[in-house]
């Protein structure tokens, strides 16, 4: 196997990251207060769907990644929307 | 496949034991035969007792009312029955015993990508299987909701649920850890010149297999860590009297459990694949579309769970969905049957036992297949749901597609394991009568559910009576030819004549070494210069 480049994040950008997880978190908190009704799920995935891009791209590399890893995840992202979409055809027209 | 495949005079896996002695040289080894192995006896061990239980439930149903158990004896056997069969042995069967066998020797590697990993897979196996068995004898008696653990039903009753919960998602774990470590072996441990579609169709199998496990089985992991929060802390995320939904259980159950199927089913078909060109001395047919079809009914798969909740309540526009996604679903699976029955066709056939295992599997599959199609067109599912139908079809697909393809494998990959040969006319006579039996026994449910009669009853009308005679018979017939396969094959590990290393001429990498093969399967990592399945 050919030796493969490491790349190496900075513990300033790391500490970046978790400072914006953080206060995305704190958000999500800070939006129950508010009355938003049906779009409070959505809010919510929103806000986790962000941090979990973070989290993928960063924290687990994917940005520095081969793209093979990141068409597999993107695939597997894909597949679990789908999956949703799928069960939304049951929940919004029963 | 290769010829720079090298064998020095090394001992065999058997006789290497790493300085171990009894039964550590098992429990303690990280070699990917040995593990395919302890797999095989855990696997086997179950069975008798899921075949124990079957047959209780036939007895049960031989005469009309009360024959040995009453209807919470019978509801109790039924869903251990079930549970034991799906999650201790259809589910990790193929890919569990021969895919640790097999895949790295295939694929020409020396073992799996991570051994360790491999052996703890089977402890956390083990572990389940004692939690779920256990649900048989502790406190509240046995679990009563079906395999299936349906809320609101499953965290109310006030059997034994927790520990067949628990056993089935530790078991959840055991099937990701073996998946994600078939996936990095094919990716990572091929050998130089093996090219993915220059791979054999049962690695292929157990590729599409092992994305199933990794991203489906977390789901049921999931679900059934809610329904304990249910019976636990009593959330109410199922419960309609708190504002949750009984059918979004059904969904994430399903979301798992249908993929499930086609964990169980795709590494049969890879085996049968290795199979019939073995046995026809002919290159597959259509080795490509055999791969395509693979992936696609992974894929596939993966959006069809809905019909088995067509009766459930859900919407309209779902119901129609998933009835258009299962017909999809069939096209891949009839192209590997004509794949199979096109690489036959002008073949020099070998009427060998794993060969009358393959053909049958093909013929109990087509029933299978078909009858799916019944069950997936919402007009006619309506009729025959949960009716003894489903029941049938269900074991023509799952036990007559997974059970006849693992003793299809059993027999054809058993002078590889044990360098010994099998008695092949007590071999034939053990499929023969199983075979009878087995049509004898499923044959008349699919009769008896159209004409309607429930699935999961102890008890029945007494025009049902004939076919359900017919049934319990056939169930004791297969049960004696299962006897002679595998008295059969105990016999021959220990005293068969010695193997050669190419009994049957396959051309695949598993062929070029010894029987049984030495502890790293070759001396020197082979380079893959020609086409699988070649015969010149």
């Amino acid at each position: 196997m050919a030796e493969e480049k490491h790349h190496i994040i900075s513990y300033q950008k790391l500490l970046g990251v978790l400072g914006i997880l953080i206060v995305l978190t704190l958000l999500s908190v800070a939006i129950t207060e508010i009355e938003l009704s049906r779009w409070a799920t959505i809010a919510a995935l929103l806000i986790a769907g962000i941090k979990s891009t973070f989290v993928l791209l960063i924290f687990m590399h994917l940005r520095f990644d081969q793209r093979i890893f990141r068409v597999m995840v993107g695939l597997i992202i894909a597949l679990v929307l789908v999956v949703i979409f799928i069960t939304m055809l049951d929940f919004m027209f029963r | 496949m290769s010829e720079t495949v090298k064998q020095g005079a090394h001992k065999s896996y058997l006789e290497e034991t790493g300085g171990r002695k009894g039964i550590f040289k098992w429990i303690l080894s990280t070699d990917h035969k040995r593990i395919g192995l302890l797999y095989l006896y855990s696997i086997m061990t179950w069975f008798v007792i899921g075949v124990a239980l079957g047959i209780m439930m036939k007895l049960e149903l031989i005469a009309p009312g009360k024959t040995i158990m009453g209807a919470q004896a019978y509801n109790a056997t039924f869903t251990v029955h079930g549970v034991i069969m799906i999650f201790l042995i259809v589910i990790p069967g193929l890919p569990a015993v021969f895919g640790n066998f097999l895949l790295p020797i295939q694929i020409g590697a020396k073992d799996v990508a991570f051994p360790k990993l491999n052996l703890f897979s089977w402890y956390i196996y083990v572990a389940g299987s004692i939690l779920v068995v256990a649900s048989l004898f502790a406190g509240g008696g046995p679990p009563d909701t079906g395999w299936t653990f349906y809320a609101p039903y499953s965290f109310k009753t006030g059997t034994n649920m927790l520990p067949a919960v628990v056993g089935a998602f530790v078991l959840g774990f055991s099937s990701i850890l073996t998946g994600l470590n078939f996936l990095v072996t094919i990716h990572r441990l091929r050998a130089p010149g093996m090219t993915f579609m220059k791979m054999p169709v049962f690695p292929w199998t157990l590729y599409g297999t092992a994305w199933i496990q990794l991203l489906a089985t977390p789901i049921v992991g999931i679900t059934l860590l809610m329904v304990l929060g249910e019976r636990i802390f009593n959330i109410g995320f199922f419960d309609p009297a708190k504002g949750g939904d009984p059918i979004l259980y059904q969904h994430l159950f399903w979301i798992y459990s249908h993929p499930a199927v086609y964990i169980m089913i795709l590494p049969a078909m890879g085996a049968i694949s290795e199979i019939i060109p073995t046995f026809s001395r002919k290159t597959i047919f259509g080795y490509r579309f055999i791969v395509i079809s693979t992936l696609a009914i992974a894929f596939v798969g993966y959006f069809v769970w809905g019909h088995h909740m067509f009766t459930s309540g859900m919407s309209g526009t779902a119901l129609f969905t998933f009835s258009i996604l299962t017909f999809i679903v069939a096209i891949p699976s009839a192209i590997k049957v004509f794949n199979w029955v096109a690489t036959m066709h002008q073949g020099s056939i070998l009427l060998k036992t794993p060969f009358m295992w393959a053909a049958s599997f093909i013929f109990v599959f087509l029933i299978g297949g078909l009858t799916g199609l019944v069950l997936g067109a919402l007009a006619t599912n309506v009729h025959v749901h949960d009716t003894a139908f489903v029941v049938g079809h269900f074991h023509f697909i799952v036990f007559g597609g997974t059970g006849f393809a693992f003793f299809g494998a059993v027999h054809y990959w058993f002078p590889k394991i044990y360098g010994r040969m099998y008695d092949e006319s007590w071999a034939k006579t053990g499929w023969l009568i199983f075979f009878i039996g087995y049509l004898a026994l499923y044959g008349p449910m699919l009769y008896l559910g159209i004409k309607g009669m429930p699935r999961r009853y102890f008890d029945y009308l007494p025009e049902y009576h004939g076919p359900n005679i017919l049934s319990s018979l056939g169930a004791l017939v297969m049960v004696s030819g299962f006897l002679i396969i595998l008295i059969n094959l105990i016999r021959s590990a220990r005293h068969g004549e010695k193997a050669e290393a190419n009994p049957w001429g396959g051309t695949n990498l598993e062929w070029q070494i010894s029987s049984p093969p030495s502890l790293e399967n070759f001396d020197e990592i082979p380079t893959i210069d020609k086409a699988t399945y070649k015969y010149d």
